[in-house]
């Protein structure tokens, strides 16, 4: 069955559905059970995938397809994963479901198609996703990189709050401006390579002997589309209005599991096909995560609008995951691919979780809160657990990957890993502060008592987050198996070996 | 590297590396321990309403259940060989990437047992009293949750067999206290404190994984026997960095200078958990993080007088502002970190003090918890006011809070036969061990400290139960119901008899020797008896003096304005007026001008500037296109003639 | 003769087009220049052909007799539909055409 093209199937199984979807006709009553189903075919086709993954293999990519698509220009269709890319696509399959069940009376069927759309967008967007993640051929990452924007763009654009023109067209134009730089890297890399009528596929660009200078205009050109997308000080702020605005479950997927693309290709791209320019470029790079780390946390300190807020948590957040992708040692880019993963789930239980209160209060604004610990204490509860893996409380999901980040920096940075690990303590007071304003103090009169607590589709949304809290906490052996030999490859490619400890014991013996 | 000379001529005379081996029989069950309290935590929290009736009782089942476990564990320890005593039970593995390799492990070994031992029984006894006390409070069940949810992570903490297990546990108490002190966080001020005292241990748990990285990066491992076996081989600076960091770590959870700032408004918690969490068990918790790491300790003797340093800070600095409270809870909690101070002050004096540290830590842990019952009874029977200067003449109404406060208090002064005299001295002496300046700076601070304590509680005692009442109309005192006075009278028999059952007769000393090693006795600079006389003279001047200014004489029920050192006592020595003007006010401006950055140059000149620029440019473009068919024509008729034009005059 | 003077024949017609193109006001006028360029064009093109003896003006030519043909259908259609609208033929009178 290995030849079979699971890749593809997952990918065309909800680009099918969206199409499905957006087909039916006007007021049609079910499509938001339609697409629920095809996201849960897809969640457990990605899951049959997963266990067809082989951890043991020594090829990079496995479950690979190629299929000539434009010959003439070297472009071919061709998929594949490795344990990074599978985890990815299994985060967004399985955080697409619980975003449509969040999402589930976010547009009201009337009579026309807008419920249709919003749905079989949604679907499209993990098509997209799934995509991007499993392309091994740089130019059809660059299409799905690019194509995944539309989606995207309508889902805040047509579906948003009252700023979403604004910030639809501002994350467009900051995600348009990366694409763009990088499509000039992505035919110049073309242009080193063998050519041929493959010639973009990673494989056949990886450990190209490109001159220096070169090798340095093409890793930026990467880098500058990854950043902004990631995204990074000082080009981050399309991100607080594009999660503000757009609906809760759209934030999700966009920051949950789209920005994630950012650091994904800094990992696959930058590290692999430009070794020496990553390390040239090292120090300005980690310099850059450091501030994100800081400068987020504290923007979320001072930040007054709770959705606004997260996003900023997230930009620290990220700040992490780059300072741990460039540290280069396996312990720290295990950490950051593992940060990836559970980035997605703490995001989308803080923004969801947030937006049940939101709906209830109908504001953003932190100060119209208070007290709501004793208006609807199971949100309450929850949103304070969900706080507590967004600042790495040991036992949750966050802390292993963020303890992993920091101290296998240390290993070979030693000042960024002290000055990033200042982000612990500012992610205590963002969030407990966020927290103590939100739901505690005197209960409000016009809301205790009349405000619906959680309610049974909520809890079914709220409940699978916080079990992945908890598992990716206590046991994240499997996740960590699955993403180390990626990293040992990638860290191959990039000639970097981890630095052993600087201490032998008594006997002399190394550890 | 050879093994580093200890500053002070400190040798052991034996290694204390004792090697775990695998736990079978019962001990192999002590994961249990932790998974029951979890447990009952869990069912709490997620059954919901459905657990309201019985929910609290389950809890403290759970509770009991623990402490049933450790003993057994113990029993079992007690017929294996002393160097046996050192039991592993391996879990899973948590964490594994490259070199990085930890397993949930727990380390069954007498240090830990003992506080199994303290936490458990302790811990269960106020699970009783809080049956009572929290009888009325429409939230119970949650809060014997959070009880329970403590219970697991402390236990977690003391049984970790690796820096990394025990920091779940270091975070998992801070968690359960934050939750614990903001349990009534309806006012802002409780929940203004409940963030505090997780922000501020946050900055000890920083130290703590920046020591964590250290050692991994000098070690490969974070478990205590690989770090204990290769301590002797990093170097100085790694050390004393190591050491320092865990110091850090230490003096956030345990209040320690310059960290304690949060203790005393911990306070704001239900009184059962000020006596559990801030008083009996969590506070300890950086005395046990040093006792356990006294490998790396010992090769690096500046950290270890930096640890003893910073614990005779906190000793008077506690004693001071003990003495200036007038809240019975808020001087408890100072009194709590000045005894810490004692604790700490121990284990900085290298091994000879680790084993009177552990032991004032359990001694402290029943007569400290006993008067925070007692403080609690108090409360009860005078509709939660803590003024003791509204108290007074308590002792004809409230027998058995009395009593059991009674015995606490004649503990914590050091009287003999009482608990704290075996303890407290023994670490008073021990203070005046060494070389150079350093026995009469620890000695002598320790001393008046102990001359301090003797005032200060005297004072809380008399102000409390003796002279004359002082309470406001509203109030009728009674005794509190048997499920609160029956854990009092337990911890008053312990505050009575601990001491002399574990010092003289050598019990604790033995039980830890295999942890601490036995280290060689040294003749203290004063010769023990007259450092014993001096001790006691001191107690007793403090005591006479409240004596005569708070039982004698009447007490003012406003506080009378005090001199400087009182008013600044009254604000912690000023600790939150420092930190206001030199932390929050920076860290509030720097988020002012980071947020006005962002939205002024970044997103509004940088951004904004490109994007206005490029409107600006199309703006111009724009006047070209005035609609009229006709003058679009002529300008497409004059692109193609000028294109033409190019390519004839390049032709 | 020579092939040229249609070359010439057909760049006096284009201008003529052109300037009408530029100076009337009347759509239909307008339009009828626009006709007129386009069979200039179409002469010069099948002259090309000749003068250099392929095939491929002429195949130009009859692009373009398709496109004029479809351009008359759309245009006459949107010039009537605006007189409707406006009662006016004139070009001046429609610049909706701008920001």
């Amino acid at each position: 069955m290995t030849d079979f093209p699971w890749l593809t199937l997952l990918l065309l199984v909800p680009m099918v559905g969206a199409a499905v979807v957006a087909g039916m006709p006007r007021g049609f009553a079910r499509s938001r059970e339609l697409a629920m189903g095809i996201s849960l075919v897809t969640l457990l086709l990605g899951v049959l995938i997963a266990f067809q993954f082989d951890i043991g293999s020594s090829t990079q990519y496995q479950l690979s397809e190629v299929y000539p698509w434009i010959p003439q220009f070297g472009v071919s269709f061709a998929l594949g994963v490795d344990g990074i890319a599978l985890s990815m696509i299994l985060l967004g399959v399985v955080l697409v479901p619980i975003c449509l069940l969040a999402a589930w009376n976010d547009v009201p069927n009337g009579n026309n198609r807008r419920q249709q759309t919003y749905f079989a967008l949604m679907l499209v967007l993990e098509s997209m996703m799934i995509g991007v993640f499993a392309a091994t051929d740089v130019f059809l990452f660059y299409v799905f990189f690019e194509v995944m924007l539309i989606p995207v763009y309508f889902l805040i654009g047509s579906f948003g709050g009252a700023g979403r023109a604004k910030a639809a067209t501002s994350f467009l134009l900051y995600s348009l401006l990366g694409g763009l730089i990088m499509l000039v890297a992505v035919i110049a890399l073309y242009l080193q390579g063998p050519g041929g009528t493959e010639g973009f596929l990673i494989q056949n660009l990886t450990g190209l002997p490109i001159d220096a200078s070169t090798e340095r205009w093409l890793f930026a050109g990467f880098f500058i589309a990854f950043a902004i997308k990631a995204p990074m000080w000082p080009v981050h702020t399309w991100l607080p209005h594009a999660a503000s605005e757009a609906r809760p479950a759209t934030a999700v997927l966009l920051v949950g599991v789209l920005d994630k693309v950012g650091t994904f290709g800094m990992l696959r791209f930058c590290l692999q096909l430009f070794p020496e320019a990553s390390q040239w470029a090292t120090p300005l790079v980690m310099t850059l995560a450091v501030i994100s780390i800081l400068v987020g946390a504290m923007l979320a300190i001072g930040e007054t609008d709770m959705m606004r807020l997260i996003a900023y948590t997230s930009i620290s957040h990220f700040g992490f995951i780059v300072l741990g992708i460039f540290a280069l040692t396996t312990v720290s880019m295990t950490g950051s691919t593992l940060y990836m993963v559970n980035h997605g789930f703490t995001t989308a239980a803080l923004f969801l979780i947030a937006a049940m209160m939101i709906q209830r209060r109908g504001s953003r604004q932190i100060a119209d809160f208070g007290g709501w610990q004793r208006v609807t204490p199971l949100i309450a509860g929850s949103f304070l657990i969900a706080g507590l893996s967004g600042l790495a409380l040991p036992g949750l999901n966050s802390f292993v990957s963020e303890f992993m980040v920091i101290i296998g920096t240390f290993q070979t940075y030693p000042v960024y890993a002290v000055i990033g690990s200042m982000g612990v303590l500012l992610a205590a007071l963002y969030i407990l502060l966020m927290y103590k304003k939100v739901a505690t103090g005197p209960a409000p009169e016009e809301f205790a008592g009349t405000t619906p607590d959680m309610s049974m589709r909520e809890k079914f949304v709220v409940a699978p987050l916080i079990l992945a809290f908890l598992v990716l906490g206590f046991y994240p052996k499997p996740v960590t198996e699955l993403l180390e030999p990626a990293v040992q490859t990638t860290l191959q490619n990039v000639g970097v070996s981890n630095p052993a400890p600087t201490s032998v014991d008594a006997e002399g013996n190394e550890r | 590297m050879s093994v580093f000379e200890t500053s002070a001529g400190i040798a052991l005379t034996e290694t204390h590396s004792v090697t775990a081996t695998a736990a079978d029989g019962f001990a192999s069950l002590g994961w249990l321990m932790i998974a029951l309290p979890l447990l009952g935590a869990a069912v709490l929290l997620i059954g919901g309403k459905a657990t309201n009736s019985w929910g609290p009782m389950f809890a403290t089942i759970m509770s009991w259940a623990a402490f049933a476990v450790g003993l057994g564990v113990i029993f079992q320890m007690t017929g294996l060989a002393a160097e046996e005593r050192s039991l592993s039970v391996q879990l899973w593995e948590w964490v594994s990437a490259g070199d990085l390799s930890v397993n949930v492990g727990l380390l069954l070994d007498p240090l830990s047992m003992v506080f199994v031992m303290l936490i458990t029984f302790v811990g269960s006894l106020i699970h009783v009293y809080s049956l009572g006390y929290m009888e009325h409070d429409p939230d119970k069940r949650r809060f014997f949750a959070y009880l329970n949810l403590f219970i697991a992570a402390m236990l977690i903490l003391v049984l970790a067999d690796s820096y990394l297990v025990l920091f779940v546990g270091w975070e998992g108490v801070g968690l359960a206290s934050y939750l614990l002190i903001g349990f009534w966080n309806w006012n802002p001020a409780y929940a203004t404190a409940a963030n505090k005292a997780f922000v501020v241990n946050r900055i000890g748990d920083l130290g703590l994984i920046t020591a964590m990285a250290i050692l991994f990066a000098t070690v490969g491992a974070l478990d205590y026997a690989t770090v204990n076996e290769s301590a002797s081989s990093m170097s100085q600076g790694a050390l004393l960095a190591v050491g320092l960091l865990l110091l850090l770590g230490a003096c956030g959870k345990s209040a320690q200078f310059p960290l304690q700032s949060w203790l005393g408004d911990a306070m704001a918690g239900p009184t059962p958990v000020s006596a559990l969490i801030h008083a009996a068990t969590m506070v300890t918790a950086g005395v046990y993080l040093i006792a356990r790491s006294q490998a790396i300790y010992i090769e690096t003797p500046d950290a270890r007088v930096v640890v003893a340093v910073v614990g005779a800070i906190t000793l008077v600095y506690g004693a001071i502002v003990g003495c200036a409270k007038d809240d019975i809870k808020k001087a408890l909690a100072a009194s709590t970190m000045s005894q810490i101070g004692y604790m700490m002050l121990a284990v900085g004096l290298g091994p000879i003090g680790y084993t009177f540290a552990i032991f004032h830590l359990v001694t402290h842990g029943f007569f400290k918890a006993g008067m925070f019952l007692g403080a609690g009874s108090v409360m009860h029977g005078m509709k939660n006011r803590v003024d003791m200067r509204r108290f007074g003449g308590l002792s004809r109404v409230m027998k058995v809070t009395w009593i059991t406060f009674m015995m606490g208090w004649l503990a914590i002064l050091g009287v003999p036969p009482f608990a704290g005299f075996y303890s407290k001295d023994k670490i008073i002496e021990t203070a005046f061990v060494g070389e150079g300046w350093q026995p009469w700076v620890f000695g002598f601070t320790a001393l008046i400290g102990a001359g301090i304590t003797a005032f200060y509680m005297s004072r809380l005692f008399f102000m409390t139960f003796q002279g004359k009442a002082r309470w406001e109309d509203d109030q009728h005192p009674h005794e509190s119901p048997k499920s609160m006075t029956v854990p009092m009278i337990i911890l008053a028999v312990g505050s009575v008899s601990l001491g002399f059952i574990l010092g003289p007769t050598g019990i604790l000393e033995n039980w830890l020797e295999p942890v601490f090693g036995h280290p060689e006795h040294h003749e203290p600079v004063l010769a023990i008896p007259l450092i014993i006389a001096l001790t006691l003279t001191l107690v007793a001047l403090g005591a006479l003096l409240a004596y005569f200014m708070y039982w004698k004489s009447e007490v003012a029920t406003e506080a009378p304005e005090g001199t400087a050192i009182t008013k600044a006592a009254r604000r912690d020595l000023l600790q939150d007026d420092f930190n206001e003007v030199f932390l929050r006010k920076p860290g509030e401006g720097m988020v002012t001008m980071l947020v006005a950055t962002d939205r002024d140059l970044i997103e509004g000149g940088m951004v904004g500037k490109t994007t206005g620029s490029l409107a600006g440019l199309s703006d111009l473009l724009r006047r070209t296109q005035n609609g009229f068919v006709r003058s679009y024509a002529m300008t497409m008729l004059a692109g193609i003639v000028v294109i033409l034009g190019a390519v004839w005059v390049m032709q | 003769m020579t092939l040229v003077a249609y070359i010439y024949l057909a760049t006096i017609l284009f201008t003529i087009g052109a300037l009408v193109v530029l100076t009337r006001r009347n759509t239909i006028v307008v339009f009828m220049g626009v006709e007129l360029m386009l069979n200039a064009t179409n002469l010069a093109l099948v002259t090309f052909s000749r003068m250099h003896g392929t095939l491929d003006g002429q195949v130009y030519a009859l692009f373009v007799m398709v496109v004029a043909a479809a351009e008359v259908v759309v245009g006459l259609a949107i010039i009537m539909s605006i007189f409707r609208a406006r009662r006016t033929a004139s070009v001046d009178d429609s610049n909706l055409l701008k920001l």
